[in-house]
């Protein structure tokens, strides 16, 4: 089967200029990825800030333009795509940002902001945008008659409802969401990752998630891609990536996720920096396993289904348990049943 | 039972805004021991970062400050805004959220660190920035000696974080106040600076008081606990118990809402609604609109903070909760 979304080999450096406008190499946010989603799929981009997972997905949706790679949608390449043919074809893909403070004009309505879309793609005929807009805040949970207002009166979660609305108004196959819910407090965020898993689930969406939060990804995405310092160091089913790590990165990563206790010693040092990435294996420097070849040979990400980049992989001890404790146990669970309310009906896309 | 190092009674902070008044601390009580965490959760609004603010006197004039703060035993509301300046800084420290906006752009590590160090225990230039290098070290910042004559922008996020804890702890406090210190760091970064400040306190029996949305670092580095909704604690408990039994719906709400790294069943626990419009706060108990166990008592009248095992208190008329899964 065609994925729907294919990066094959993408690259993506910035020029690092002085003050005086002299080079100063590069920032290499993504180097050499290649990653592919099919449709219907949920791919997650985990690592920390400066890991290029942002500009990764920028990048896929021909938002950034890379320096070498292709990115293939339904088979055909964006990178040729120009003019109107690609304005057509963005109609498909669309993406959701992480602050909703900033990602909405304040000068539209909510009905202006929703309708955008639609007015550009020409995707249902004008008679019928303002039906289309009441349909898509509903879908988001949102009352209708807050068509005519203004952002400033939304708080964070309903103006991320918003933007999500918009973000689906033209009936797009793929979305990304980066850091979709990182801005928002602990319990509207958990109203708005249900909110994604009814949408991707009752859409058909083909879904890239971009976080740093591993709960969340754990919980929506199906597939994972762990990213350091550009490029991919691991890339696997879900349960199989957190259940049984092969590269010691997201080994690291995962251990330090906070509600595990405090038996693990935290990982040494900080992130070395994106302009002059460390030689071989971009991790040895930090990495607890790191052997003489590691600073020398770059590993290559190998497997099947399960990829890692590391050339211990195979031989590394096997991974520490996730020690996250469950101290409430039946009496909690039952208690916040009360707190789970029934699967919203989003409907089919018409 | 050990004094307090910091007692709060009944705070409250009031602001006026254009329009109208509103409270956003509402009756808080807190206690904590020398050599203690006490976390304090809440998601924004809910008056946690208020109340810290309130106690080291850095609100703003118009902000009406109500109730007491004693730090060991000495009331912080009642002294003269020059004894006060001493004790910040000196007896008692505050790190924030961002290390980039509270370090000065215009003075390398060391130098601020220095300036504490002068100011509070009145060090000499060059005996203060050896005793600067000798804190960069201790907040374990590699090649300190380097590190110390760089300027803040040279430095990682991490790094900076580090050079505030040092700034924070260079007067031996006996209060430290810690705002989100790793919200904005890296979950790898995260792990190290939390680390760090446990070995610190311990080392220095500093009371630390630890202002965080994350209940997992709640888990791992708090004793004791305190939850926070609109302007008012709803529950307080040790660490162990909150986890184990909570019982006000908010916090049972709150545990179910972040996603497990195990996984779990489909749909998270969420919340409904939103905070309440604090200009404009429900009557009852404040989190009733959005609790599934409310009834006519919840809307009409507020309930106090009351013991419901020793040591463990909640505010919440469906308490115990064991009440409330015998009627289901």
């Amino acid at each position: 089967m065609t994925p729907l979304l294919e990066l094959d080999d993408v690259e993506k450096h910035f020029p690092v200029r002085d003050a005086l406008g002299r080079s100063r190499g590069a920032v290499r946010a993504v180097d050499g990825v290649s990653l592919s989603v099919p449709e219907g799929g949920v791919l997650a981009i985990v690592g920390e800030s400066g890991c290029g997972k942002s500009t990764l997905g920028r990048v896929a949706l021909r938002l950034i333009e890379p320096d070498r790679g292709a990115i293939r949608f339904q088979g055909e390449d964006l990178r040729r795509l120009s003019g109107a043919a690609l304005r057509a074809r963005r109609r498909d893909m669309q993406i959701i940002f992480q602050d909703p403070f900033a990602s909405l004009d304040p000068r539209m309505t909510v009905e202006d902001a929703v309708a955008e879309p639609l007015i550009l793609h020409g995707t249902v005929p004008r008679a019928r945008i303002r039906d289309r807009v009441a349909e898509m805040l509903v879908r988001v949970g949102l009352r209708p008659e807050l068509a005519r207002r203004w952002p400033h009166e939304f708080s964070g979660g309903q103006r991320q409802r918003i933007a999500i609305a918009r973000a689906l108004a033209s009936g797009p196959k793929l979305v990304i969401g980066d850091e979709p819910v990182s801005a928002l407090d602990v319990s509207v965020q958990a109203q708005v990752v249900n909110l994604l898993q009814d949408l991707i689930r009752d859409l058909g969406l083909t879904f890239i998630l971009i976080s740093h939060d591993l709960g969340v990804v754990r919980h929506i995405a199906d597939r994972v891609a762990v990213m350091y310092l550009g490029r991919i160091v691991e890339e696997g089913p879900a349960p199989e990536v957190f259940a049984n790590p092969r590269h010691p990165y997201t080994r690291a990563l995962l251990a330090a996720v906070p509600g595990q206790g405090t038996a693990a010693p935290p990982l040494e040092g900080d992130v070395p920096s994106p302009i002059s990435p460390p030689p071989g294996c971009r991790f040895h420097t930090r990495c607890p396993h790191a052997a003489a070849r590691c600073s020398a040979e770059v590993p290559l990400l190998l497997g099947a289904g399960h990829r890692a980049a590391c050339h211990f992989a195979d031989t590394l001890p096997p991974a520490a348990p996730l020690r996250e404790a469950d101290p409430g146990g039946e009496r909690l669970r039952r208690l916040q049943a009360f707190f789970r309310p029934p699967p919203a009906q989003t409907g089919a896309m018409p | 039972m050990t004094v307090p190092a910091l007692t709060i009674e009944n705070l409250s902070v009031e602001f006026a805004t254009d329009r109208g008044s509103l409270r956003a601390v509402d009756g808080v009580s807190l206690s904590v021991a020398p050599g203690r965490t006490l976390a304090v959760v809440g998601e924004s609004g809910s008056g946690k970062s208020v109340s810290a603010l309130a106690v080291m006197g850095l609100l703003p004039g118009s902000a009406r400050v109500g109730g007491h703060i004693a730090l060991d035993g000495e009331d912080l509301l009642a002294l003269p805004p020059e004894a006060l300046r001493a004790r910040r800084g000196g007896a008692m420290a505050m790190i924030f959220q961002e290390p980039m906006t509270s370090l000065n752009p215009a003075f390398t590590a060391g130098e601020q660190v220095a300036e504490a160090l002068r100011v509070h225990r009145g060090l000499a230039p060059a005996a203060a920035f050896a005793e600067a290098v000798a804190m960069l070290e201790r907040v374990r910042i590699p090649d300190a000696a380097r590190r110390a004559r760089q300027y803040p922008h040279q430095l990682s996020g991490g790094m900076r974080q580090r050079v505030m804890i040092a700034i924070a702890l260079a007067c031996r406090p006996r209060l430290l106040l810690a705002d989100e210190p790793t919200t904005a760091l890296d979950v790898t970064v995260q792990a190290q600076i939390l680390a760090l400040l446990g070995q610190l306190k311990r080392e220095t029996g500093t009371a630390v008081v630890l202002i965080t949305h994350d209940l997992g670092v709640v888990a791992d580095h708090a004793e004791d606990v305190a939850v926070m909704y609109a302007g008012r604690v709803v529950e307080r408990a040790s660490a162990a118990t909150l986890f184990a039994r909570p019982e006000h719906p908010y916090t049972v709400g709150l545990l179910g809402a972040a996603p497990r790294l195990t996984g779990g069943e489909g749909r998270l626990a969420s919340i409904e609604g939103t905070v309440p419009d604090m200009r404009n706060p429900p009557p009852g108990c404040r989190f009733a609109p959005r609790c599934p166990f409310a009834i006519t008592r919840c809307v009409a009248e507020p309930p106090p903070l009351a013991e419901v095992a020793p040591g463990h208190m909640t505010a919440c008329w469906r308490a115990p909760l064991a009440q409330v899964l015998g009627a289901a």
